[in-house]
């Protein structure tokens, strides 16, 4: 027992330093803030006849109960009702289906985009290469969090900066420009998932997928593999680091030199 | 009582045999139901690993490996061993009662479709003892990942052929039983909606078992005989493994659902001691749910990469699904309207259904908005959603089935006070286990990791504490079991105050051969 509360106790730093969200990223592209209001809306929507069919259900369980007296009504049909029920939910299904629609054509449209960033998945890391430009790269997991992440490792996670969320060679990307991602695979499916960035697509062996995003804000957005892909799914993680034009071209000349030089080597 | 002496003119066997050789519709209905609990446990005890493992980041108990063979065999037991033998043994149990026959149509064939089922789910196991574990791709086995196990896989192909060739033969009896052997008067219309909902999800599993069956063969030939129908360098296509496999899939997660809807239609009127609203319109919704079950299944595979027009035709008819399992709700919820009610334990699960499952199907009704599923899939957010439909959701149906006809059954009342702390243990526990997981699904937790980001620790750990108090409620459910049976027969053939049906109209426990002269329905 005293063990037990000891254990109790220990949990307390955990707790205060955690995060509590609950929710959705709003993101920082147009597709993923049109997914998120999205999300909203029919959040609301679902709450709101949540509430109305609850709303009935547990008056009559509080109403129509035997122990107050309550004695059985007869009705058991009414064409009229049945029909209500059936053409309200139908309408406010449609009122759903048209934004939706609207944005899932947006999103699908990939065409006219200013970088293509071909990505591969591998089990277990990340090759993405500017098709423009000439530079690639592989992506694993940082070696820190890939010690700690062993069974038993005797670190303590929590000590480890973005655990499980950085990598070797994160993305570098343009902000306010159109991004295309190409995926595909070499050994199993993949799928590639930055929340902020809103949406995921699969990287299928054999098949290239497409998938479009604008950042809007520099900074640092890190995600995962999120299609089981074999024993270190969870340990495949994506960081994309949206900066300005400018700086985004100094780091692809950058690249490019190294390039050069590994390739002198 | 008199069955004791009617079983004496019985030439039946007694013990072991009585069991292996049965044809008898109530005695394969136990086994089956026994088998279930059974299974529950065995697949509980993995998610409690699964939970376990997650209780903190960093990995403390099991391997990433290990992992994975959890969260497939866990879903594999729980959906072929726990949910679908508890639904076929109260089929067997309560449709020749409800129709008023002797027994099911085909009784050999009965007995068979039951014994396939321990074989089948021993081999499945012991796949875990084999040199590179058991299957580790997840219960929907997609290719190329699960064809890279090892030994188990073919094990668990054959596994999954002879629990497909179960479900088939148990449908085609439950089909043959309901078609030829209603008493004469009962039209099809005048059904109970439990025979109603069965009789629709034997056709379902009729339809879609072979295409499993078939999935799971072309795997097996991939990975033993060189073909490449899922291998894109011979030519296949792993996403087709993912079409054919959910055309199954989707059909499925109805066949686990539409006979938990018969139970709730049964209980919720003989509780509100009025008859169920609207049966002519359950009838048409569950025959539309049915019927849109086969064309919607993409709705499992957003991501895949399918053309536009595709996911808006997946999109708009997974919303319109909505609208039959809203008329389900509505007429439940108009049942107990002006009703006069009592909170038994079978309708305290039958309310808790109502209430936890229409939650689930919110976030499914989410989870169709194609735009906003590219964010949800394959996140513990859709964890949350399904464990909703198919915890408080199917398995509270199963339960309160149980409460609800044992005493038909046995002829013995279970104690009501320990039942309704059961019920009460159960729905808090449920909740703290799978509430949270939509908040950490959100906040972008993918599913099926062993190990994960340290923001999320909170919530799985809340979670975690749920599922250890869930699991411990499931062992009062045992000993209530235990309990009622030690008893003596106390329970009158009625049982319920409200209860309406041919069942109730035999003594408890009814007799070997339940109606022997058929009865007569106005």
């Amino acid at each position: 027992m005293r063990n037990f509360i000891v254990f109790l106790l220990s949990t307390i730093p955990a707790l205060a330093l955690g995060d509590w969200e609950v929710n959705l990223p709003r993101g920082v592209t147009p597709t993923s803030i049109l997914a998120y209001d999205l999300h909203m809306l029919i959040f609301y929507i679902t709450v709101i006849i949540g509430i109305g069919v609850f709303g009935v259900m547990f008056y009559s369980i509080i109403h129509h109960r035997k122990s107050k007296g309550a004695v059985p009504a007869n009705f058991h049909e009414n064409t009229k009702v049945e029909i209500i029920w059936t053409v309200i939910p139908f309408l406010i299904l449609v009122g759903m289906a048209i934004p939706a629609t609207q944005a899932l054509i947006l999103m699908e449209d990939t065409s006219e985009a200013e970088v293509t960033l071909k990505v591969t998945g591998y089990q277990w890391m990340w090759k993405y290469e500017y098709l423009e430009d000439n530079v690639s790269f592989l992506s694993r997991i940082d070696s820190e969090s890939n010690k700690a992440r062993k069974l038993n490792s005797g670190v303590d996670v929590r000590n480890v900066k973005n655990y499980l969320l950085e990598v070797d060679n994160p993305i570098v990307l343009p902000i306010n420009a159109k991004i295309r991602l190409l995926l595909t695979a070499s050994d199993v499916i993949h799928a590639w998932w930055v929340p902020e960035l809103g949406g995921k697509k699969d990287a299928v062996p054999g098949f290239v997928n497409e998938m479009w995003f604008n950042i809007n804000k520099p900074g640092i957005y890190r995600g995962q593999c999120a299609e089981l892909c074999g024993k270190d799914h969870a340990f495949m993680p994506i960081v994309v680091k949206a900066v300005s034009k400018a700086e985004y071209e100094k780091w692809v000349m950058n690249q490019q030199n190294n390039n050069k030089i590994a390739n002198k080597k | 009582m008199n069955t004791d002496a009617d079983h004496l003119h019985e030439d039946h066997k007694t013990g072991i045999m009585r069991w292996i050789t049965t044809t008898n519709h109530k005695d394969i209905g136990t086994l089956y139901l026994f088998l279930s609990l059974t299974m529950f446990f065995v697949g509980g005890a993995m998610a409690l690993i699964i939970r376990a493992e997650l209780f903190q980041p960093g990995l403390q108990l099991v391997n990433p490996d290990f992992f994975n063979q959890m969260t497939t065999m866990h879903a594999l037991i729980m959906i072929f061993g726990a949910l679908m033998p508890a639904l076929v043994g109260l089929a067997n149990w309560q449709v020749p009662l409800m129709i008023g026959a002797p027994d099911m149509a085909l009784p050999r064939l009965n007995n068979w479709s039951f014994w396939i089922l321990p074989f089948a789910l021993s081999m499945l196991a012991s796949t875990l003892f084999f040199e590179g574990g058991a299957p580790a791709a997840g219960w929907t086995l997609y290719p190329p990942l699960v064809l890279q196990g090892g030994d188990a896989l073919p094990y668990a192909i054959f596994s999954v052929h002879l629990l497909g060739l179960s479900s088939i033969l148990g449908a085609i009896n439950i089909i043959a039983t309901i078609l030829n052997m209603r008493a004469p008067g009962m039209t099809l219309m005048k059904m109970p909606m439990f025979v109603w909902t069965w009789l629709i999800t034997a056709f379902l599993l009729i339809a879609v078992m072979p295409v499993l069956a078939g999935a799971v063969t072309m795997l097996l030939t991939d990975r033993f005989f060189g073909t490449s129908f899922f291998t894109a360098s011979g030519g296949g296509d792993p996403v087709m493994f993912q079409h054919i496999f959910w055309f199954f899939g989707h059909p499925e997660v109805y066949i686990l659902i539409l006979p938990a809807f018969g139970v709730i239609s049964t209980i919720i009127p003989a509780f509100s001691r009025k008859k169920l609203f609207g049966y002519d319109s359950m009838v048409y919704a569950t025959a539309s749910i049915a019927l849109l079950s086969f064309i919607v299944w993409a709705h499992h595979m957003f991501t895949v990469g399918m053309p536009l027009a595709g996911e808006i035709f997946f999109m708009m008819t997974t919303m319109l699904i909505a609208v039959p399992t809203g008329v389900k709700v509505f007429n439940w919820i108009a049942t107990m309207w002006q009703g006069s009610m009592t909170f038994e334990t079978p309708m305290l699960f039958s309310l808790a259904f109502i209430v936890l499952f229409t939650i689930g199907g919110f976030s499914g009704l989410m989870m169709a908005i194609t735009p906003v599923d590219f964010q949800y899939h394959d996140t513990y957010f859709i964890v949350a959603h399904f464990h909703y439909v198919l915890v408080p959701g199917a398995i509270f149906a199963v339960i309160a089935a149980v409460y609800f006809w044992l005493p038909k059954w046995t002829g013995k009342m279970y104690d009501e006070t320990l039942g309704k702390i059961h019920f009460w243990l159960t729905t808090i526990f449920v909740n703290i286990t799978f509430f949270p997981q939509h908040f950490v699904g959100l906040a972008g937790m993918p599913r099926r990791i062993p190990d994960y980001a340290v923001q999320f620790t909170d919530f799985n750990a809340i979670s975690t504490i749920g599922s250890f108090g869930f699991g411990i409620a499931q062992i009062l459910f045992l000993y209530i079991l235990y309990k009622t049976l030690q008893q003596d027969v106390t329970a009158d053939n009625k049982v319920w105050e409200g209860a309406e049906g041919l069942e109730w109209t035999l003594p408890s426990p009814p007799p070997y051969h339940s109606f022997e002269e058929p009865p007569k329905v106005e």
